[in-house]
């Protein structure tokens, strides 16, 4: 995320995803995109603007809004030899397809014994902090790591965006992308991977000898502010970048608690039945003696995010709340 | 409850207008057989397709009081017509999605009664691996995209189907089965509009059985005929009698031949009636006993046979050899269910996801 200062190109988050799907339309003729607004609009946040011209309307196709027939749609494209990206506006609007999703999706390749996975990838924006009200705040993507036969992802830095949909579309089994929708602004020099992306492991964003902050998605650029302050007042944070959601990188977690033997998980979700809880009881199962102090969490308050800026900031995650949890653990 | 009156074949008002008249003469249709077939011939295959699902799921009832078949099991006895006369102008590369009541579907399909009962048995050999069950029945190289427990959850999927098919510059079809109670999903819904919008080679096959489990037609649908709020989507539709092989045969072959036309999506109401209750654990408290009686009465096997008789075939013949291939293949089918073997419990993880142990 941090500027380099060469002479690399500034791109941004959202740029780096649109090269992703071009670079996945190039390649491969099996891969089309689906979706509300993705064509003529050029998506309702900017990411497909310009692949229509580019590839035309029966590989950059706009649907109806109806979620449950254009998730489902992917779903019977892929069984059928296609790699469709689908791309769902907001994570709220997934609600409607949530049953093409879990029902169909996550259980054909199971239900048929083996016969028949699902190579789709489901794309939406997730998360607050843009003053949009309740139902358009949601963070869901615990939800959706619940769920046994998916794989959940959540790309947090520009080269995440621009890199995890060649192993997602390579992945024969359904992928979730969370972008959250504070990130697509993010700007900065996009370095190529010095190693092959993939998608089992979580990331080191920032190394650290005296706790975990452990996070993902639009929660990183909090958490690494957090650790800039803490770094100021001599707490050496360590940021982990889970990355992906669903399987868990149980072992980076393990990892960095052995190292630090303390821990805050950052999750804009609400606590109860998040991400965050999940995790704590992973590092409480597998990590327990190597604690110095409890677990922290900071989360969304439990609340329907509201819209005045005031009590939208309140109710979310916010770097002072992570620095006043870090040092409760270290205290 | 008034009685819900026996399905008359007619036509809704759908543009363009099915070129034929489909069973709106007394006289039964004509299905016309595929070349170099004779009729006979034809309505033997029809009359033997039929005989083996009612004789398939007769041994399921059985089974299931044995025991030997648990979960929810759902009977299409009195629907058979349904899904012979659909699979008869079904090619091999077309593909099938089907609902929770689709045995049927599954044996007119080619799936053999032995993979489908170890189904129902859960074995290893079933045609999902005993992962599926009654309600998940699928074959991949028959491109059986299976039931879904889900009302309507198949619609959308089926949609897909199609699409990718004429994306990948293939002229196939997908046909898909769902209920009148499916009509009542917004799936159905939007799956229809899709399919209209989009032009995609698929034909809605509502297997309109007058029940949404125990909720009749007339007490879920503000309008009842399910083919003329269909055709307001813009594609042809039509009701058929469900309950004549050789009329939803015919229907179907219009209804594919259209489709494979490039004039886009078709839509079949075929009105037909289960002659058994909506699942093993249904008490059957919501229907008149006189109205399952007089449905009886119109059995898609006596209704061809009768027909095979009328028209100088010698049908008790053909019968005594059908039936006694029949109980041959389905006592095959239960012997092999019985010795095949389990899923052993270390295996429960497989097939989660498809590179990973577990999910």
């Amino acid at each position: 995320m941090g500027a380099s200062g060469t002479a690399e190109p500034k791109t941004t988050y959202r740029e780096a995803m649109r090269e992703a799907i071009r670079e996945a339309l190039r390649s491969d003729d099996r891969v089309f995109l689906m979706g509300e607004d993705v064509g003529r609009y050029g998506g309702c946040f900017g990411v497909s603007f310009g692949l229509l011209e580019e590839f035309g309307p029966e590989r950059v196709r706009d649907t109806p809004l109806s979620e449950s027939a254009f998730v489902g749609a992917g779903i019977g494209a892929a069984l059928a030899g296609m790699r469709p990206i689908v791309e769902i506006m907001t994570v709220n609007f997934s609600l409607l397809a949530l049953d093409q999703i879990l029902n169909n999706a996550a259980t054909l390749l199971h239900m048929s014994g083996g016969q028949l996975p699902v190579p789709i990838v489901i794309r939406m924006t997730t998360g607050a902090g843009r003053q949009l009200a309740a139902q358009h705040s949601h963070s869901l993507e615990g939800w959706y790591a619940h769920i046994p036969g998916i794989r959940v992802l959540a790309p947090a830095t520009i080269e995440d965006a621009r890199h995890m949909l060649a192993p997602a579309l390579a992945d024969p089994d359904p992928v979730l992308i969370f972008e959250h929708g504070s990130l697509y602004g993010l700007a900065g020099e996009l370095r190529p991977p010095t190693r092959p992306v993939d998608l089992d492991h979580a990331a080191i964003r920032r190394p650290g000898t005296d706790i975990s902050l452990i996070t993902y998605g639009g929660s990183l650029p909090k958490a690494l502010a957090a650790a800039d302050e803490l770094a100021a007042e001599g707490v050496d944070a360590e940021v982990i970048d889970l990355r992906t959601l669903r399987p868990l990188d149980d072992a980076a977690v393990a990892a960095s608690v052995a190292r630090t033997h303390r821990a805050v998980l950052v999750d804009e979700a609400w606590r109860t039945g998040s991400l965050a809880a999940e995790v704590s009881a992973r590092i409480a199962e597998r990590s327990f003696y190597e604690l110095d102090a409890p677990v922290e969490r900071v989360c969304s308050a439990e609340v329907p995010i509201p819209y005045a800026r005031r009590l939208e900031e309140a109710a979310l995650p916010q770097s002072a709340d992570i620095v006043a949890a870090a040092h409760r653990a270290v205290d | 409850m008034s009685l819900a009156r026996p399905a008359r074949t007619r036509q809704a008002t759908a543009a363009p207008k099915p070129a034929q008249k489909s069973a709106r003469s007394s006289r039964a249709p004509r299905a016309v057989p595929p070349a170099g077939r004779p009729a006979a011939r034809h309505r033997a295959d029809l009359l033997e397709a039929m005989l083996r699902i009612r004789r398939f799921e007769e041994r399921c009832v059985e089974l299931y009081s044995a025991a030997k078949i648990r979960g929810f099991v759902h009977l299409y006895i009195g629907e058979e017509a349904v899904a012979v006369g659909v699979n008869e102008v079904l090619t091999p590369e077309d593909a099938v999605v089907s609902t929770y009541r689709e045995h049927g579907h599954a044996l007119a399909r080619g799936i053999t009664a032995e993979a489908v009962m170890a189904e129902m048995y859960g074995k290893t050999t079933g045609c999902s691996g005993g992962r599926g069950g009654s309600m998940h029945l699928f074959d991949a190289s028959r491109r059986f995209y299976g039931g879904s427990a889900i009302v309507a959850g198949g619609l959308p999927l089926a949609a897909g189907l199609a699409l990718a098919g004429r994306m990948r510059g293939q002229n196939h079809v997908t046909c898909c089965f769902f209920g009148d109670g499916a009509f009542a999903e917004g799936e159905f819904h939007e799956t229809a509009n899709l399919a209209a919008l989009w032009n995609l080679p698929l034909l809605l096959a509502c297997e309109n059985n007058l029940y949404a489990m125990g909720t009749a037609l007339a007490r879920e649908h503000a309008q009842a005929d399910l083919a003329m709020r269909a055709a307001s989507y813009g594609m042809p539709a039509w009701a058929v009698d469900g309950m004549d092989a050789e009329a939803v045969e015919q229907a179907a072959r219009r209804a594919v031949e259209g489709i494979r036309a490039g004039t886009g999506p078709h839509f079949l109401e075929l009105r037909t009636y289960r002659f058994r209750a909506h699942s093993m654990y249904d008490p059957d408290r919501y229907r008149d006993k006189a109205e399952v009686e007089q449905w009886k009465a119109r059995d898609p096997i006596n209704r061809l046979t009768d027909r095979m008789r009328e028209d100088g075939q010698p049908v008790d013949e053909e019968l005594e050899q059908i039936e006694r291939r029949i109980t041959e293949e389905i006592d095959h089918a239960v012997e092999a269910a019985e010795k095949a073997p389990e899923e052993p419990a270390e295996n429960l993880l497989r097939h989660v996801t498809s590179a990973r142990q577990g999910g």
